[in-house]
């Protein structure tokens, strides 16, 4: 499972030796798409509200609403202002020349693959380019503009959400730099939608930029992948659907942070503190963050994938010649299922090339064990040395699992340990050669009458939820065999088909929350079996399916992986001060179950599961309840009943 | 030879052997030159195209030769082709690949005949032939792969027999034998088809006949009150506009077969000739057409210009390549001869714009009688020709100022020489009308930065498309393959077809391991009110390759897919023969299939005309 991959190379050394106005001024030329030539923003807006498709809206929108023509093309001009990038390469420059500093006070390193980049510069000047980073942190767009011009590259224009309008500088600045802004949700709003996605087309098409956004939709709080939005990824493949382009590049692009700026920012936002809006000075209280160290930075720009190839035999473009291309229509359900399919694959191939540093490893471990003494009763933490044995165990486990580690190999096992432990002090606390969370409040000073139960639940939580999304990192690597482990856990025998259709179930139940790819359950399946075969962790015969002795302990770590997802999925139509109750209580082990983001998941589960459906014409957000539904899901997920009896599958 | 330095270069290709035949009246007939002799491969190559004294050559100095006396680029020497030809497709002067010279008649599988048949025909005295060089030439169309194998000296299943009907009556007795011993019939006109549809099916157990119209050539009247001529169905195209023009009349209709192909395969293959503009496709110029079916005879009851009678039967005959039987006459209507006719080019400063320009001209419908927009390779492969040399003094002079005019376009300001893309014309009818014409066309064509570039390369476009086909046989010569296909498409989508489809050819290539960068390249050839029509031109080095009709064929093949995946129609005018079946059903839907096919069933129980084209 040792995946080739490529070398790093850190950008950041050669601003720490040589003049950074310098590296700002230099000349930039990148060679672009067929040698085209960018052409000015504004000759962009003027091609868009004379594309026919957006004619036609204009015109559509004008019957229906009865308004003139002319008034609806000064919306869609208004939108479009809204929305449009202005990027300058002046504004490029302050960036480079800013963000060097920045960067090099916050960062170690940027480690970037150099073949990624020769890769995408080839692909550039062969087709048009959609760049797909994961998304973790505010800094993904900006440092992705910053390597790109660091390269020589075309500056990517980068679809942003609306709410970087709020800070109205900033906002500016980063328009000046290639973001475009959509609004979060413009639903049935026809006119936005043509506007956007003309917008985004013409760009496209005509090679002016690399398209830049981000599958996820929005940043992941948890670190754990989000299921993709399929809305962009569908605009940009359509131009090849239609003819308009030989193909596009879609080019996934991994971002992994040894530490992320937002870390506590984001437990707190999910443990129900609302998200601060985004505002300019927010971001310079941020100032803060400056002094601390935030360790070093990977970015692997992954293998280009051909849109053309992928819709091979799967789409048949030959459905839109009866139409005129630019009147707008639904994707059929052959386009759907395969951008829906091709988005999984593409999240999974950001997952695949995420650097992991050893303290993922610890997190995962801590958090297990911090788990296990909280029900025990006893809160001493793991001996520093037991830590260390455990966390070499994991590195070559997960290196088997075809993790992309980054464990230095010139130090000592012990050595890195500590040196991870001590960049994130924040998050554990070592005192006499034990290592456990930093999960005590000490020190505050506060009265301790002052502080509830809750808040003090609360302020536990958000370092469990931080270190949870270090954990998280890693969890792509674990999950099937994970599901699988789970799966014999719950099944009530050996049998083969038993635990497929409990691994079914399982995974069923949780595609919300990981990334698995639909109609994968098979596969999915043999890669868990294949894995923990060749660990030697399970033996698998036609029939059966057996733990060996050696893989307790590997199904045992896998097991409880999983374990605070199983048990947030249990208590989802519950509310959230029944979880409180029952966490404090001492019924509810896994704190996590808190994250808003697990609850969002399970709830979305259960609505596809048919245990609640929405009730039309009612409140939004009111939820009817199939009592019988939950009740039988809770039971089979908390272990009294067996999982049904999935669509035998031929395994 | 006076008569072949006419400036008129179509219509000198007149062997002396068919003036000879030209006294030798046959009995009935109005006595006209017959350009197909029975025995074609007397004139003509057994396993290449066109004219067996017409090819390309390089002589011993290496510079490139047309021979023969036939066309204007005859005795001809080409010094630019070499390099050219080097070039493109990175060949080689020293590795050749020659044909088989002479076709060896043991290799030819022996007939498998139907005696009782045979014997009947005996008695009618229609001449027919056993000999293996009759039935190797029509045994194939023009596709690449059939041209391959020929000049490999292969042969697959070849016609058992072939018979030479004089008449419609002759005809009638053919298929009525046919069909009472079962034998299979494939109809054979000019043999210029690129659809595989000439190929016997292997499977074919029957005997097969191969039915040749060549001697069924006769203009039968001229109704100049109508304006039409009943001609039977085998003449092919030179003959019928060669013996209208001396009674002062034209059809107009000039695919660019017209030297060699037929009526009857007009009919039968629904063709589309170049100056459809004025004229019109095959469909508007037929008035009247009879054809022998197992079932009888098809014909109207009249020559009603339009009629209201339910389905046109025509269009049940038209495009039937062969499948329902075999057309034996057709009226056709015909023009008064042009007063005059004037070629002409413009200069594109790109292929956008110049395909802006004709879709303008299109919607204006202002067309000449033809224009057609080649790319940027097209146009440089024509500069390649402007450089031709001649013997004489005035054609040298000639050349320099073409040469110069050549500079001065590539000097002219904005024009970048690898974008550039030429437009030639044709305009015909009076003379002030045409300059009228010829003003407007030009008026839109400058709008789109188009440059007039004069009559002469406008003329060159044209002979050189009479020559491309000699031009492929000179590449077999040294390792390169390659073949043309065309495709219709709406206007708004010729851009991306053009642009995908030869993007597609070059990936494919790639992906097949073909060593060298192929040559692929297009033109729009006629325009339409809602849609254009795209000639792709499609060749390559395959040194190195151990299939290399395989790999060509499965990069047409995907080509195809490329072209139906980007709104291009299966074919425009070449039609479907057993190369493009595969793709029929989803080009007409299943109930489109059913209908061609209980007509096939109703018509032809017995398939007795098994060629197994279209469906």
């Amino acid at each position: 499972m040792l995946k080739k991959r490529d070398d790093f190379e850190d950008i950041l050394e050669e601003r720490r030796n040589s003049s950074d106005l310098r590296y700002a001024l230099r000349c930039y030329t990148p060679v672009l798409y067929k040698g085209m030539t960018p052409c000015k923003a504004d000759t962009l807006k003027s091609m868009v509200l004379q594309s026919n498709q957006l004619r036609y809206v204009i015109s559509q929108v004008s019957k229906e609403t009865g308004r003139a023509t002319d008034d609806v093309r000064e919306d869609a001009s208004a939108i479009l202002e809204e929305m449009a990038h202005s990027l300058q390469l002046s504004t490029v420059r302050f960036f480079a020349f800013t963000l060097s500093k920045v960067f090099k006070t916050l960062f170690r390193s940027i480690c970037v693959n150099e073949e990624g980049i020769q890769r995408l510069q080839q692909a550039i000047q062969e087709h048009p380019v959609v760049l797909l980073p994961s998304h973790r942190s505010y800094m993904d767009f900006l440092l992705m503009s910053y390597i790109l011009y660091t390269y020589d590259l075309a500056l990517p224009v980068i679809a942003a959400g609306m709410d970087f309008m709020g800070m109205k500088f900033v906002g500016e600045m980063l328009r000046m730099s290639g973001a475009f802004f959509i609004r979060r949700s413009f639903g049935g709003d026809k006119l936005y939608w043509s506007v956007f996605s003309e917008y985004v087309k013409t760009m496209l098409k005509n090679g002016l930029a690399p398209v830049e956004f981000f599958l996820e939709g929005t940043r992941s709080r948890t670190a754990k992948s989000l299921t993709p939005k399929l809305g962009l990824l569908n605009i940009v493949m359509d131009p090849f659907f239609k003819g308009e382009v030989y193909d596009v590049s879609v080019v996934p692009v991994s971002i992994s942070y040894e530490r992320i700026l937002e870390e506590a920012l984001y437990a707190r936002e999910m443990l129900g503190v609302p998200k601060p809006k985004e505002s300019t000075s927010g971001l310079f209280k941020a100032r803060k963050v400056l002094s601390e160290d935030y360790g070093s930075i990977h970015v692997y720009f992954g293998q280009p994938v051909s849109v053309r190839s992928l819709a091979q035999g799967r789409v048949n473009r030959c459905k839109f010649n009866l139409v005129p291309r630019h009147i707008p229509g639904k994707p059929s359900e052959e386009i759907q299922n395969f951008v829906n399919d091709t988005a999984y694959r593409l999240v999974r191939a950001q997952e695949e090339n995420m650097v992991l540093k050893p303290w993922v490893l610890l997190a995962s471990l801590l958090l297990q064990h911090h788990h296990q003494n909280q029900t025990a009763g006893q809160e001493r933490g793991i001996a520093l040395d037991e830590l260390t044995a455990q966390a070499v165990w994991l590195r070559d486990v997960s290196r088997e699992y075809g993790a992309f580690l980054n464990w230095p190999g010139v130090i000592t096992p012990s050595e890195v340990v500590s040196s991870s432990l001590s960049l994130h002090r924040g998050l554990v606390r070592i005192c006499e050669g034990r290592v456990q969370l930093a999960v005590e409040q000490t020190g505050t000073g506060e009265p301790h009458s002052a502080v509830t139960p809750e808040e003090e639940l609360l302020s536990r939580a958000v370092v469990v939820l931080s270190c949870a999304s270090y954990r998280n990192q890693a969890l792509h690597v674990f999950i099937r065999p994970a599901l699988l482990a789970s799966a014999i856990h719950a099944a009530s025998s050996n049998q083969k088909q038993e635990v497929f259709n409990s691994f079914s179930f399982l995974r069923n139940m949780f595609s919300n929350e990981f990334i698995l790819c639909p109609g994968a359950t098979v596969q999915d399946f043999e890669e868990a079996c294949y894995l923990l075969v060749k660990t030697r962790a399970l033996q698998v015969t036609q029939q059966e399916v057996l733990v060996t002795e050696r893989g307790q302990r590997t199904l045992a770590f896998l097991t409880s992986m999983l374990d605070p997802f199983l048990q947030g999925y249990q208590f989802i139509p519950a509310v959230r001060k029944f979880i409180v109750k029952h966490l404090l209580a001492g019924r509810l082990r896994y704190t996590e179950v808190l994250s808003s983001d697990l609850q969002k998941n399970a709830l979305a589960a259960l609505l596809r599961l048919g245990a609640v459906r929405k009730i039309k014409g009612a409140e939004p957000g009111t939820l009817k309840v199939n009592a019988v539904m939950v009740n039988s899901l809770e039971d089979t997920l908390g272990g009294k009943l067996p999982m049904q009896k999935a669509v035998s599958a031929r395994l | 030879m006076e008569v072949l330095k006419l400036k008129d270069y179509k219509w000198n290709a007149v062997t002396a052997e068919c003036k000879a035949q030209e006294s030798q009246k046959t009995a009935g007939c109005s006595g006209e030159a017959k350009t197909v002799p029975r025995k074609r491969h007397e004139i003509m190559k057994w396993n290449g195209w066109g004219y067996s004294d017409s090819r390309f050559l390089f002589n011993k100095k290496g510079q490139a030769e047309f021979t023969g006396k036939r066309y204007r680029l005859s005795g001809m020497i080409m010094p630019g082709l070499k390099d050219w030809f080097e070039v493109t497709f990175g060949a080689s002067l020293q590795h050749k690949t020659p044909a088989t010279p002479v076709l060896t008649s043991s290799s030819v599988p022996p007939p498998t005949l139907n005696e009782a048949f045979v014997e009947e025909l005996k008695s009618t005295s229609i001449p027919f032939s056993l000999d293996a060089e009759d039935r190797v030439f029509r045994a194939h169309g023009h596709c690449l792969h059939e041209i391959f194998a020929l000049r490999e000296g292969k042969f697959g299943r070849v016609p058992d027999m072939v018979v030479w009907p004089n008449c419609h009556n002759d005809v009638v007795n053919i298929v009525e034998l046919a069909c009472k011993h079962n034998v299979c019939l494939m109809p054979y006109g000019g043999g210029t088809s690129v659809s595989s549809a000439l190929e016997c099916p292997p499977e074919e157990t029957r005997c097969i006949v191969s039915l040749d119209t060549s001697q069924m050539n006769r203009i039968l009247w001229i109704d100049e009150k109508n304006l039409t001529a009943h001609v039977e169905s085998g003449i092919v195209g030179q003959d019928l506009e060669r013996l209208l023009n001396e009674s002062g009349y034209c059809t107009g209709h000039e695919p660019d077969s017209m030297e060699f192909s037929s009526l009857g395969g007009w009919v039968a293959t629904r063709a589309s000739g170049m100056k459809k503009n004025i004229y019109g496709n095959i469909e508007d110029l037929v008035v009247h057409i009879k054809m022998v079916t197992p079932q009888g005879v098809i014909e109207k009851s009249c020559q009603g210009p339009r009629m209201s009678t339910g389905p046109d039967i025509h269009h049940f005959i038209m495009g039937s390549e062969g499948t329902l039987g075999v057309v034996t006459e057709v009226t056709m209507k015909i023009r008064p001869m042009p007063e005059y006719q004037k070629y002409g080019s413009v200069v594109f400063p790109n292929f956008e714009q110049g395909v802006a320009c004709l879709r303008e001209v299109a919607k204006q419908r202002c067309a000449p009688a033809s224009i057609r927009l080649m790319d940027n390779e097209q146009f440089k492969f024509g500069l390649m020709y402007s450089q031709m040399k001649n013997e004489n003094v005035a054609s040298l002079l000639s050349f320099l100022m073409k040469n110069k005019c050549t500079s001065l376009i590539t000097s002219f300001k904005g024009f970048d020489p690898n974008n550039l893309c030429v437009a030639t014309l044709l305009f015909e009818g009076d003379r002030e009308k045409v300059l009228q014409h010829e003003k407007q066309v030009y008026d839109i064509a400058a709008k789109f930065g188009g440059l007039a570039a004069g009559e002469d390369n406008g003329q060159r476009g044209y002979m050189l498309t009479f020559v491309i086909a000699y031009l492929r046989d000179l590449g077999m010569d040294y390792y390169v393959i390659g073949e043309s296909f065309e495709t219709s498409v709406p206007w708004d989508r010729v851009l991306d077809i053009c642009r995908n489809v030869k993007a597609r050819i070059v990936a494919e290539c790639k992906d097949k391991g073909v060593q060298f960068s192929p040559f692929s390249t297009c033109r729009v050839t006629q325009t339409y009110d809602a849609g254009a029509c795209v000639y792709f031109y499609f060749a390559f080095n395959y040194r190195g390759l151990s299939d290399p009709v395989n790999v060509y064929e499965q990069v047409e093949h995907a080509a195809r897919d490329e072209i139906l995946a980007n709104g291009g129609s299966l074919s425009h005018h070449h039609g479907v023969g057993k190369l493009r079946k595969e793709w029929m059903r989803d080009t007409v839907s299943n109930v489109g299939m059913g209908m061609l096919k209980s007509v096939k069933d109703y018509v032809d129980p017995k398939n007795i005309f098994g060629n197994g084209n279209l469906l």
